[in-house]
């Protein structure tokens, strides 16, 4: 007979790591198992090339929630995140936008496209401020059920009902429009300049499988706005060692915390009796009990692969059968003998454009053809990008002298026409590296390695439903009490014993960890 | 990317004997030139100071409704304004909360040079819907010196070989000086006799060169922003971000001001057609406005008494400060803050510019302001004080 657990987790992406620490701090004897040969999830470093180290999928860190950074001593376990600080987007007229981290410096910047959207910027700067402040609450509340009488979730609507009452008629205003609009048409009453509405609208579409011009993108834009680091909003930021880094400081918090960590262990089966989950069963067919079973996969994973549907009602099934995936991005990691130099601005501002992120989204209308190519089946052929240059911040993610780079990718839909074949996921390489070439002529001849990730492959290697970033994409119709389902949206689920934590699960979403702390939380309550 | 040079750093760079430089607007300006800027501070009040205060935002605003869309804005009223004449002026949100503050210069009847501490276009702009104006930002390629202090009459006359003893307080003329067309205004942020000279950038250094040729006879001192600094508080003069939040940047209610709370109550004017913020501050002037600013001047002994508890002579500050400090009444309730101060080496006072709830703010009330005493916080007593705390003759003479 095996060891006896308190609580199994499956799953060792940091959200299940987070869940592990938390409750192995409040004493609970957990296991977490990792069907990987190393834990992380879609948080990884690999090194992909030899010397070459790359955060092969999730490459920035903003949102992880600062209560988990300090309840986990997060930076005694290794946690170190160094500031990702500007943005440029080469024009395709050969000028550029840039957004840098002095005001000034960014004032100027703007003021030379539109002297109004310079100013605009800072209310508008102002306002989303306000908004991620307002919906900053929500993040770390277990979502209650509006349609619930039970007095928490009364007492919950209350409190948020007051919360955005005390936001006052034109913040509230603001955030009804955020929650509406599209991008696109959020950013039109802002701003006049394109390219800078193109590069804004650009994080109301990341993980979604819409375009700036599609009702809801504005919410996508603010979830963006409240990365926070240091308690400052919008800042946004690198893990020294790749966000592997992140996910191995949760992972030592937790064992430090008493958890175990098993890797190459992948769960098959939650074994249920008496319509109650009483264990795993794993690859091997070894069976592992446990009073209680915590899924930190997505909910397609959760509910309907490793649970027979015939212990979950009908309706719940349906439901979370209908919860959409949809994947729209890919990554390309490439290791570079050198810096590439990009046409727009020869001298790389003095360093500055290496060490902050490149935005390729040169007008509205690139980023909302490159929709258009997704929607009907298609990668897209000069793709949305945001590019960064890890080693450049963190010397060690490569030999000296060379560099790892990393090119997020949208649109790349899971659903490809005639399905993505080896072939297929080169021409997507192919077309991604010609688009940064003609961006930055000579950066094709600096490539020695290249990897293509496409959203079949995120699914293959995380085990990520159709290779969906967010585990489910981010829509408003698939948030807060509806994530993943109406009526379990916290944490439990309609069969006893079994949880849910990962970022299928409210709030969901980047390296946030908060969905795996809520999680614990709310194991905690119950088994109190 | 670095901040910016202003059109006189070619003179005002090799100046610098600290390089003691000081960030405003997105420009680089001297914090003092000499290592102590306490020469240039007595320049302001003895001779003459040379201030280069090109970094303040300006905007030509011209057309038909150029008076209009202005009226509209700010709280002064610029249609009964003259040719050739400056109104100092704040302007306000809706709610009659304190958006910023400047001058507007009246050039004709249909433009209007305006003075902003912050980017004001698109304010401007938001404002203009309907009107025929125009508006253009003129902040880069119009360069300002101010020439403050007893002497600046006379250096200025021989600079543009003209009397300028016609030009009254807060009025402006045009002038050449050495062939160089200027416009000279007679402002100034620092409560003494003084004027404010507006040229085209790209003449800034033959005239910097000019006014500095004529003025060495008459010990004109290139100053910084600390000596300013000083000056501004003793002549009450506030200050954006130091002494008030503009309402545009201020992330809670409380931080805000209205024009009435700051003293400004003379600038709102009672005699013309809507504007923004007219209810509010209509409203607020009949039941009387919640906070006074004004001055408060350190009772000499008490701070004595305090350093000479622990066996120390009194000090005082050697530089203006702009921190937040409380302000207590004698009962030890706090009934305001301070939010600049320092001493005047001309007055012999330690003064502090103050927000005050009304109910304390008359002047010769007996208040109690913070002072740390070697690491320990102490009570100094106070005096409310009107301001300006110094206001010679010869600023409107």
């Amino acid at each position: 007979m095996a060891k006896r657990y308190d609580v199994i987790i499956i799953g060792g992406g940091h959200n299940g790591l987070v869940t592990a620490a938390y409750l192995a701090r409040a004493g609970k004897q957990v296991l977490v198992l990792e069907r990987r040969p190393r834990v992380g999830g879609a948080a990884v470093t690999e090194e992909i090339f030899p010397g070459f180290k790359f955060s092969m999928f999730s490459y920035v860190v903003s949102l992880l929630r600062p209560e988990i950074i300090r309840d986990l001593d997060l930076p005694r376990h290794g946690l170190h995140i160094l500031p990702l600080e500007s943005t440029v987007t080469p024009m395709e007229n050969g000028d550029y936008l840039a957004a840098w981290s002095d005001h000034d410096d960014t004032r100027r910047e703007l003021y030379r496209h539109s002297p109004r959207d310079a100013e605009a910027y800072d209310e508008y700067g102002r306002l989303m401020h306000f908004m991620a402040q307002a919906v900053k609450p929500i993040l770390g509340m277990v979502p209650p059920d509006p349609t619930s009488f039970a007095p928490g979730d009364l007492a919950a609507l209350l409190r948020l009902g007051k919360h955005f009452r005390g936001l006052g008629a034109e913040r509230l205003h603001a955030l009804v429009k955020l929650m509406t609009m599209s991008s696109a048409d959020f950013l039109d009453e802002w701003f006049e300049t394109d390219v800078l509405k193109a590069t804004k609208s650009a994080s109301g579409i990341i993980g979604t499988f819409l375009g700036p011009r599609s009702p809801g993108t504005a919410y996508v834009l603010l979830h963006h706005y409240m990365g926070e680091l240091d308690g400052v909003f919008r800042a946004w930021g690198f893990a020294k060692g790749g966000t592997g880094a992140v996910s191995e400081s949760i992972a030592s918090a937790a064992r430090a915390f008493g958890a175990e960590i098993r890797c190459d262990a992948g769960v098959t089966k939650v074994l249920v009796r008496g319509e109650r989950a009483t264990g795993v069963v794993l690859e091997d067919g070894t069976e592992i009990p446990a009073s209680t079973v915590v899924s930190s996969l997505d909910p397609r994973r959760t509910f309907l692969q490793l649970v027979d549907a015939r212990h979950l009602p009908s309706e719940f099934v349906a439901d979370i059968t209908r919860f959409k995936f949809r994947g729209s991005s890919g990554k390309v990691n490439i290791a570079l003998a050198g810096l590439p130099t990009f046409t727009c601005m020869p001298d790389g501002a003095g360093g500055k454009l290496h060490r902050g992120a490149v935005s390729i989204s040169p007008s509205m209308e690139y980023v909302e053809r490159a929709y258009d190519d997704a929607k009907y089946g298609e990668f897209s052929r000069r793709p949305y990008m945001d590019i960064v240059f890890p080693s450049v911040i963190d010397p060690g993610m490569a030999p000296p002298g060379k560099h790892v780079m990393s090119i997020f990718v949208q649109y790349a839909p899971y659903r490809l026409n005639g399905g993505w074949t080896d072939a297929k996921r080169e021409a997507f390489g192919d077309a991604v590296v010609n688009t940064v070439e003609s961006f930055a002529p000579g950066f094709k001849s600096l490539i020695l390695h290249r990897q293509v990730i496409t959203p079949v492959d995120i699914e293959r290697i995380t085990g990520l439903s159709e290779g969906n970033i967010f585990a489910g994409e981010l829509a408003l119709q698939q948030l807060f009490f509806l994530r993943p389902a109406p009526g379990w949206a916290k944490f439990a689920t309609p069969l006893r014993g079994y949880y849910q934590a990962g970022s299928g699960t409210h709030p969901g979403g980047g390296i946030m960890g908060a969905s795996g702390r809520l999680a614990a939380l709310r194991i905690l309550k119950d088994s109190a | 990317m670095s901040l910016r040079n202003t059109p006189f750093h070619a003179r005002t760079g090799p100046l610098s004997e600290g390089q003691a430089w000081r960030r405003w607007a997105g420009y680089v300006v001297a914090s003092s030139y000499e290592l102590s800027h306490e020469r240039e501070y007595h320049a302001i009040r003895n001779a003459a100071a040379l201030f280069d205060v090109s970094p303040l935002y300006k905007y030509l605003v011209s057309g038909r409704d150029a008076a209009r869309l202005l009226d509209h804005v700010v709280t002064r009223n610029v249609g009964k304004a003259k040719v050739g004449q400056v109104l100092y002026t704040p302007w306000c949100d809706g709610e009659g909360k304190q958006i910023d503050d400047g001058t507007i210069s009246v050039l004709d009847e249909r433009t209007f040079r305006m003075t902003a501490a912050d980017p004001t276009l698109r304010w401007l702009y938001l404002n203009s819907s309907g009107l025929e104006v125009s508006i253009e930002d003129v902040s880069e390629r119009t360069a300002a010196l101010s020439l403050q202090g007893p002497s600046s009459r006379e250096i200025l006359q021989i600079a543009a070989q003209r009397d300028l003893a016609g030009l009254k307080y807060f009025r402006h003329t045009s002038a050449q000086i050495r062939g160089i067309p200027v416009t000279i205004s007679r402002t100034g942020y620092t409560g003494d006799l003084g004027f404010e000279v507006w040229v085209d950038a790209a003449h800034a250094v033959p005239l910097w060169d000019a006014l500095m040729e004529a003025g060495t006879p008459y010990g004109i001192t290139p100053a910084g922003m600390l000596a300013l600094d000083v000056a501004r508080i003793e002549a009450g003069l506030l200050l954006i971000e130091v002494d008030y939040f503009s309402s545009r940047h201020a992330l809670i209610e409380s931080q805000k001001s209205s024009p009435l709370e700051l003293g400004l109550g003379w600038t709102v004017a009672t005699d013309k057609e809507r504007y923004n913020g007219q209810a509010a501050l209509e409203a607020e002037r009949r039941r009387g406005p919640s906070w006074q600013f004004t001055g408060l001047a350190v009772d000499w002994d008490s701070l004595e008494q305090l350093y000479a508890a622990v066996g120390l002579p009194p000090r005082v500050p050697s530089q203006a400060w702009r921190v937040s400090v409380p302000v207590f009444d004698p009962g030890g309730r706090q009934v305001g803050y301070a939010t600049s101060g320092g001493w005047s080496p001309l007055l012999k006072q330690y003064m502090a510019l103050v927000h005050l709830e009304s109910s304390s703010a008359s002047p010769g009330t007996q208040l109690r302001m913070e002072i740390t005493v070697e690491h320990r916080r102490k009570q100094a007593t106070a005096r409310v004080t009107p301001l300006p705390f110094f206001n010679p003759g010869r600023k409107r003479a």
